[in-house]
Order: C-alpha cells, then structure tokens, then sequence
C-alpha cells in the first residue's frame, strides 16, 4: 500500500483525512512495515465504511487488516442509531460470532510429549472436522430456537460444561435479545446436523504450550505461565450464520435505496438499525452468535471428554471465549460523554480494559483476555484489554495473522504432504481430512503474527502478555 | 470457448465462468465454485435436483444461483458436476446433477460459506462471450 495517502499520526496509526462523502477519518493501526504489505483494498474499504450513515470518531482497521467483503477484515466501526446510524450484514460478515477460545489443562509439556500421537488421534476423532462432517447432537424446532436464545448457557444446562464456563465468556454465554422467529428455516436446516463441529478453513483446534510470558502480572491474573499446556479451539456459528449473513446481505441491498442509503460497495448493504429491517438482522444475528457460543462450548465438552480418558488427571476450565464478526451495543466515551453505540467487529476482537463493568471480577484489574490465533506452524498470542484502546479504537484489537497471500497461490507454493511432514519434524502434529486443505492453510500464506501483535500492543490497543506455539493441530 | 477458473482474492478464493452464452457462464461458474471444494472430474452425476431463482439483475441472479448451490450442498451433503441452466429474463431454472459427499473419496478442501458481492460481475465480453464471477467466502 502507498503509505503517501496517509497522515503519520505515530508510529503505528496512519491516517485518512475525510474527503468526498467520508463522514469521518479512516484510521490504520499498524507498523510502517505492516502497512507497506497491506493490500490496497484495505485503503479502499476503511475509506467507503467512513461514508455509512451515522459512524462516528472513525473507520478502524486493526494490524492484521486485509481485503474483505465491503468492511476490510480486521475492520471496526461503531454507529449512533441516534445520527440515522446503520447496522450491516457485511460489517459482520457470513460466519458470524466466529471466534476462539482457550482453555486451561494444568499440564506441561512433558505429559503431552507421552501420548502426543495418542492424543492428536483422539482429538481428531472426536472433534467432527471439515466438509460433511456431523455433529452427534440432532435439534428439533422446539430446541433450536432454545438453542438461538440460549447460547453457550442452553448447551451448559444440556450437559455440555458447567456453570463455571460461563462467566468466563462475552455476554456471559447468552448474547441478549436474540430473535430466533427472525432466523429463517432455510438457515436452521442448515445448522440441523452442524451442532458440535468444527467447520473448515481457518479453523481449528490446537494443542498449545506457552512459550514465553511478557507481563508476569496480568498472565497471572489469567493462569498462565511459562511451559503451560493450553487448548485453543478456532470456529464459529457454522451453516447457520452463513446462511442468515446471506440472505440478510440481500434483503440490505435490495432495501438500501429505499432507505436513501448510497452504498458505494454492494457488500456495504446496511439498513438503519432504528428501521424493521435492522432490528430483524440484528434479532436474527445475536440469534447467530447464540449458535456459534452453544457450538464451541460442545466442543469444549467434547475435549474435555477426550483428556478424561487419556490425561485423566487434567481439567479443563475455560481461560476465556472472544468472538470476532459481531455487531455488538456498547457505551462507549464520545466527545466526554457516555453514548450508546452499535460496534461492529469484522475480524476483530472486543478488548475492554481494566475496570469494564462487563468484565468478570477475575479480570478487573488485568483487562479482557485477547486470544490471537496462529496459523498451525506459528504462535499464538494472549493479549490483554488496555484502558487506552478503550478511548481510541471503542476497546477493540486483531485477531489473528491475516492472510498474505491467497489460497490461489499457496496451492502453488506448497503440497499439503510436505507441510504436515515439515511441522512433525518440528513436533506439531496435524491431523486433516484434506492436504489440500492444509496446503492453502499453509503457516507461510500468513503474515508474521508476531509483528501483528507487537503493531497492537505499540498501539496501545491490548497488551502483549503470553505466546503460545502448537503442539497439535486439528484441521477442518 | 467454455471453460472455469479461479482468481485471487486475499483471503478466499474468486470463481469465474466463461462461455458462449450467459447461461453457459453460470454453469461455468458453478464446476468453479465445486472446483473450490475439490476436483469436479472426482464427482460422478447420477442424482439430479431441480434449482430456481429470481433476481431484479444479472449479477444478483448469478450470486443467488451460487448460493442456492451452496444451500443445496450444505443441507443435502453433495457435491455437483453437471449443470444445465435456463435463464428467462431475470429467471433461472436449473437442473443439477451430482453425487452425495463421500469425504475419503473427495477431500473436500474446504467448505463454502456463501457466495459474496466482491468482484461480482457478469458482463458480456469483446468477442461476444459471457463472463460471471464473484468471489466466495471459505
């Protein structure tokens, strides 16, 4: 990208003075080196989402920002329903609520090192992973929409986990006001046999060991420390939230020129949250973040059911579950006064700093955990919310790598044979029903997520606290 | 001079179709959107299913199309290979064979999400051909 279109604000903030219809500035956190690589797509769509109705301060991209679907991913906007704000399908994206959780095992790396192949085969044939793969767990009608209202507390009542998971998830398990009526039979029957799996692409579920710790105090506050085992699991609201992001992406740019709405990128299709079609999405979208908490909290219990059996000495309580594509309401500080606000996250993670009431009492004085997924071969990362993210970016950071190249071009790059043998050779074993899969998702097709977390953490947007390499890796 | 591709998308993958007429594009589009998942010459046709839809434009119908197949391979868990599309005006009617998903045998790579309008354009070419694409979230 041409880093002569933007103003160098300070090291890691770039940005765009509002020209033609911009209604605010565009706003790039990253490092000189990281915006040098970024795609120019990103300049184009952190520009056209400052030209949506009601948006205030600015359109954010986060380090990892890459070329998206109408938002940048890595893209943060919030809007004043007040102000003819606007609530979009595409500022969320197809796999809403996708995110990741990390869970905690009281093991070490030793104890994983005598049954590591034992463990990668179980995990692999436990968790249902990739195309066509079924869950065990068959809704009727009556459930699935106890499921949409409930979330990860329905799936606890069921069994799956205990009470305790759910403090330790945004919303407290359940996203509030989910309006299961206004999630369509289309996208339930998609989701009828995908309760309890993992999906594909990106996702995962790793097997991690911490590495390093860079903030001994706030690790603390999270139960981590060096050589500890962790598990991450990586996946989201699966054929149910693709298939309400679908046709709500439709209905929004049919409708938009009824609502006097110029999009200048069809994917921007958005209705004013105060108008029947806004409240409908965002009904039906808190619905999909309701499936995609439920969806990780069976597969937690599906995890925890595998180490019963092989570690049966380890537990698994939950670090914390962050979700990535959300429009969520949140009161946020703006022009010094408290104001709510619809914040959308399009491959971004909420980081609420210390104090936030919605924080657990655990973490009050650290800030929200912020779990940065890696890319099989390479590291994850802990971060944690800061009070000044609060102010800028509404209390929002990255999310992962970000992609840096195509699949296109990593099948080009690489055979899926050769990157699972070259990561067993550096003891991360992988476990895939497709090579060719692994191929695209090949670690090298990603951006270094360590300037990408460091980029955030100079930022100020969340602090770096823990890295965390794989050890085993369930693929989709 | 029928014949599918894909083009780069940073983080998915764009399905583009080419043929003599729009209708062939769209069946071109679609051996590209199963080519996402896994070799379309790996998928025998035996079963058949019907598809319609209706958009207010081309490039809505070519993404509406898509995303009915994504549907139809989701909910009924099968690949497709064969394509025979009708367009009237702003109406499709299809039929579509295929196969059920047999995950040993494909490999499927990856599943489709849903059809987006990024780079969606369906548009008549210089030498007469039609062109429809648009890039798929994975």
């Amino acid at each position: 990208m041409d880093i002569a279109l933007f103003e160098h604000k300070s090291e890691f903030e770039w940005q765009i003075r509002p020209f033609g219809k911009m209604r605010v500035p565009g706003v790039i956190f990253a490092s000189e080196a990281l915006m040098r690589e970024m795609d120019a797509k990103v300049y184009e769509q952190v520009t056209n989402v400052a030209m949506l109705p009601g948006i205030v301060r600015s359109s954010f991209a986060m380090p990892d920002a890459h070329w998206g679907y109408g938002f940048p991913i890595g893209g943060v906007a919030a809007f004043d329903a007040d102000a003819g704000g606007v609530v979009s399908a595409g500022g969320v994206g197809f796999d809403i609520s996708c995110g990741v959780r990390t869970l905690h095992t009281g093991l070490n790396a030793e104890d994983i090192h005598a049954v590591q192949e034992r463990l990668a085969d179980a995990l692999y044939h436990a968790i249902p992973a990739g195309m066509g793969s079924t869950g065990t767990i068959r809704l009727d009608d009556k459930q699935m929409n106890a499921m949409l209202r409930g979330g990860a507390r329905w799936a606890v009542e069921r069994g799956f986990g205990t009470p305790g998971d759910l403090e330790r998830i945004e919303e407290g398990g359940c996203m509030q006001g989910a309006d299961p009526a206004q999630v369509s039979e289309q996208a339930k029957k998609r989701q009828r046999d995908e309760m309890g799996t993992l999906g594909s692409g990106n996702h995962y579920l790793e097997i991690q060991q911490v590495t390093d710790v860079y903030q001994p105090d706030i690790a603390a506050a999270f139960g981590v420390k060096p050589g500890d085992i962790v598990v991450s699991i990586h996946c989201g609201s699966r054929g149910l939230g693709h298939q309400i992001g679908t046709e709500f992406l439709r209905r929004m740019v049919m409708a938009a020129a009824g609502f006097g709405i110029e999009l200048p990128d069809r994917e921007l299709a958005c209705a004013p949250i105060n108008s029947p079609l806004g409240q409908e999405y965002l009904g039906a979208m808190r619905a999909g973040i309701n499936c995609a908490l439920a969806n990780r909290q069976i597969l937690t219990h599906l995890t925890r059911q595998v180490f019963s059996r092989i570690l049966p000495r380890a537990e698994l309580p939950l670090l914390y579950d962050v979700s990535h594509n959300t429009c969520k309401v949140e009161e946020h500080k703006l022009d010094g006064h408290l104001k709510k606000l619809f914040v959308h996250r399009k491959g971004a993670t909420r980081a609420f700093g210390p104090g936030h009431a919605d924080l657990p009492a655990a973490f009050q004085s650290s800030g929200q955990p912020v779990l940065i997924g890696g890319s099989m071969g390479t590291a994850s990362y802990i971060l944690a919310g800061t009070k000044l993210g609060m102010q800028t970016a509404f209390g929002s950071a990255c999310h992962g790598a970000g992609r840096a190249m195509s699949r296109h071009q990593a099948l080009r790059n690489w055979g899926g044979r050769n990157v699972v043998d070259e990561l067993a050779g550096r003891g991360i074993l992988i476990r895939s029903p497709s090579l060719r899969g692994v191929a695209e998702e090949a670690p090298g097709a990603y951006k270094d997520v360590s300037a990408v977390v460091d980029a955030a953490d100079g930022a100020g947007l969340a602090r770096k606290v823990a890295r965390l390499v794989p050890l085993i890796c369930i693929k989709g | 001079m029928k014949r599918w591709e894909h083009f780069s998308h940073q983080a998915d993958i764009g399905v583009r179709g080419l043929g003599a007429t729009m209708a062939e594009a769209f069946e071109q589009a679609a051996l590209a959107l199963t080519a996402v998942v896994t070799d379309p010459a790996d998928v025998a046709h035996p079963d058949m299913i019907r598809i319609c839809c209706d958009a207010p434009d081309a490039e809505l119908l070519l993404a509406d199309w898509l995303n009915a197949l994504i549907y139809e391979m989701a909910t009924r868990n099968m690949l497709f290979s064969r394509f025979d599309v009708h367009l009237e005006g702003s109406h499709l009617t299809a039929k579509v064979w295929g196969e059920p998903l047999e995950v040993m045998r494909h490999r499927p790579a990856v599943e489709v999400k849903g059809a987006t309008y990024t780079e969606l354009k369906v548009a008549q070419l210089p030498d007469g051909g039609w062109l429809a694409q648009c890039v798929v979230d994975v």
